[in-house]
């Protein structure tokens, strides 16, 4: 049984400018010990997906308009606010994008963990206390008894998302909501920090929901990706299937623009031509068919649907596979 | 919260959880008139707070044979009286050692209060927006319309003297500046990571409010704070001034001057006296409330 189900999901912004459909009818699902990578260039409706999940988007302006969030048998759209807070941080966990505005600047760390601990868990204060400096080492931090008496700013960008690990997996959830966890850090303690939590997923069994547009990490560490493009799902997919051989043409353009500097002529980049979409005035048909190489004229009139074109692989759009070259040698990414 | 000592095993040194206190020091060392206010104002709290076994005499004992003398270095002075006596005999040195008691009590409860409710509606109003802020602001902006002197006047007419009403009706039209205050604090860090993440563990409105951002407002309310206890103390020795503070046996600074004022001219003392304790212990308030908003902002005093 899946650790959660999305069916569907539609959000949306009402702003005074108009509105904007940031979640279009995204579905997925993750199993239990899984991770699944949704990508997308920014404003591509990743991270609204991902709040949404914990209905963390402020409402108004949000408006969930349609579809429905399944974990642990129930519906987390319709849960009244006060059964959703028993999930948030308990069942399902989410850290963010920068630990240097995440964690609170004037409390300890410790404090931090203790709070979350005991937010799900009555645990007198001294118990809380020993688990957040347990919790501090299993997330690989020096001294933690010292650690989790300092302030976030005494602490260096890499611990800080650590510290926001140690937190989010107090808990022990079902479910972690990574939203970009790496993104705010140096390369190399991004591979620490990616290593960190594979690690943490093999020995609590967690789910993984890991936002990103580091296509890098997602084929280190991604079972199944979901790309994402203004808003809609756009290709879904298991993780090497889709390196193998992208069926949308938007994820075929994601994988050229990628450095590869270790195939011949592959240190060129090869970006995506144009900008995402305004989503407050979408193109009509396909979001993408302006920027696309291969648009034909029904791609400006119609949109198409998520559908299956192989097992277990489904794309959005109207060509099929005789209509797509297969990916160049040079450019396959598969088997890093 | 314990003093950590630093420790010297290559473990990372423990943080002082004192940093403010610290900061404080360090501020101390270069400012001199920072270091006198505290003083003076050290001496202010030690002189209310032990009224009765420093005061000479009984601040409302009368002695129309004794009355109107000058302090001790005038020819005429009664000895045991060093600040001389005002219209009715009484020791003006026991009086203003008493109106200690009422201006310091005046002035951090009042502030106290208004900072509670300040504080309170400047959360509500930034963190929830909408009706709620609209409402708390334009009550606001009447509040400020008002000419808080006249209010209490007013309601003090109505109510009759008393020294609660006094904390009360200056506790109550005193919350706009820290509701404003509070307020834009809170616009401003409720879009912050931390709060959303805060929500992501499952913490409730009321929590983020108390344990998220109330936390990361405190240096601002402080300073407010030690302004507001030095405007409460001026504002109720000018209700005393005008004879509508608290019952007249209870000696303060304002009714002082006021009685003092009739007899400026053969009397100067009293006025004098009262209304210097009234300027030293409000300048080292201010001043100390300087200090400690340099401290809060450290972008104040680094060059």
């Amino acid at each position: 049984m899946p650790v959660l189900e999305v069916n569907d999901l539609h959000a949306e912004f009402r702003l005074d400018t108009g509105t904007v459909r940031a979640v279009n009818g995204v579905s997925f699902s993750v199993e239990p010990g899984q991770t699944l990578a949704v990508v997308g260039e920014s404003g591509s409706g990743k991270t609204a997906t991902a709040l949404s999940i914990l209905r963390l988007h402020p409402t108004p302006p949000c408006v969930y308009t349609g579809g429905e969030i399944v974990a642990g048998g129930r519906d987390l759209l319709t849960l009244p606010e006060r059964e959703m807070r028993q999930v948030r941080g308990n069942e399902i966990a989410m850290i963010f994008q920068d630990p240097m505005t995440s964690l609170n600047p004037v409390k300890t760390v410790g404090a931090q963990i203790v709070e979350s601990l005991r937010r799900h868990r009555s645990l007198p204060r001294g118990e809380a206390r020993a688990r957040a400096v347990e919790a501090l080492r299993e997330v690989g931090i020096a001294h933690p008894e010292a650690r989790a008496g300092q302030y976030p700013h005494q602490l260096s960008g890499g611990m800080r998302q650590r510290v926001m690990i140690a937190m989010a997996l107090a808990c022990r959830p079902k479910l972690l909501i990574a939203d970009e966890p790496t993104t705010a850090l140096d390369v190399t303690v991004q591979a620490q920090i990616m290593e960190l939590m594979a690690d943490l997923q093999d020995r609590f069994g967690m789910a993984i929901v890991l936002i990103t547009h580091d296509l890098g990490v997602v084929a280190q560490v991604a079972d199944k990706v979901l790309v994402m493009y203004a808003g809609r799902p756009v290709e879904a997919a298991g993780a090497d299937d889709l390196f193998e051989r992208p069926r949308m043409p938007y994820t075929r353009a994601l994988l050229e623009s990628m450095p590869r500097p270790d195939v011949p002529g592959g240190a060129v980049l090869d970006p995506i031509r144009g900008a995402p979409p305004n989503l407050l005035d979408l193109p009509s048909g396909c979001a993408f068919h302006p920027r696309c190489g291969f648009a034909r004229p029904e791609c400006a009139s119609t949109v198409p649907a998520l559908e299956e074109k192989a097992p277990g692989h489904a794309a959005a759009c109207v060509l099929t596979d005789d209509d797509l070259p297969g990916t160049s040698e040079g450019r396959r990414v598969s088997g890093t | 919260m314990t003093t950590a000592t630093a420790g010297r095993t290559g473990a990372p040194a423990r943080p002082a959880s004192n940093t403010m206190w610290h900061a404080v020091r360090r501020a101390l060392r270069r400012n001199h008139a920072a270091k006198v206010a505290i003083g003076v104002l050290f001496l202010v709290v030690i002189v209310g707070v032990f009224a009765p076994l420093i005061a000479p005499h009984d601040p409302n004992a009368q002695n129309l044979t004794l009355k109107l003398r000058p302090p001790f270095w005038s020819a005429g002075h009664q000895p045991g009286y060093p600040l001389g006596t005002d219209n009715l005999g009484r020791d003006v040195l026991s009086r203003i050692v008493y109106g200690t008691r009422i201006s310091l009590l005046v002035g951090v409860s009042a502030t106290l209060l208004s900072g509670v409710v300040g504080t309170a509606v400047g959360l509500v109003s930034g963190y929830y927006r909408g009706w709620r802020d609209q409402v708390f602001m334009r009550l606001a902006d009447i509040q400020l319309a008002f000419p808080t002197i006249l209010l209490a006047l007013a309601i003090i007419a109505v109510l009759g003297p008393s020294l609660w009403f006094v904390i009360l009706v200056l506790g109550l039209t005193g919350w706009v500046n820290y509701a404003r205050v509070v307020r834009a604090e809170v616009l401003s860090l409720r879009s912050r990571e931390f709060v959303v993440a805060a929500r992501a563990i499952g913490d409730n409105d009321r929590q983020i409010m108390t344990r998220h951002l109330l936390p990361n407002i405190t240096a601002p309310l402080v300073t407010i704070g030690t302004l507001q206890v030095a405007a409460m103390i001026i504002a109720e020795a000018s209700l005393g001034y005008l004879g509508l503070g608290v019952p007249p046996s209870i000696p303060t600074w304002g009714g002082m001057l006021a009685d003092g004022q009739l007899y400026l001219r053969s009397a100067w003392w009293i006025a004098v006296f009262s209304g210097a304790a009234i300027m030293l212990t409000t300048l080292s308030i201010n001043v100390t409330g300087d200090m400690l908003r340099d401290v809060a902002d450290p972008k104040a005093y680094t060059k």
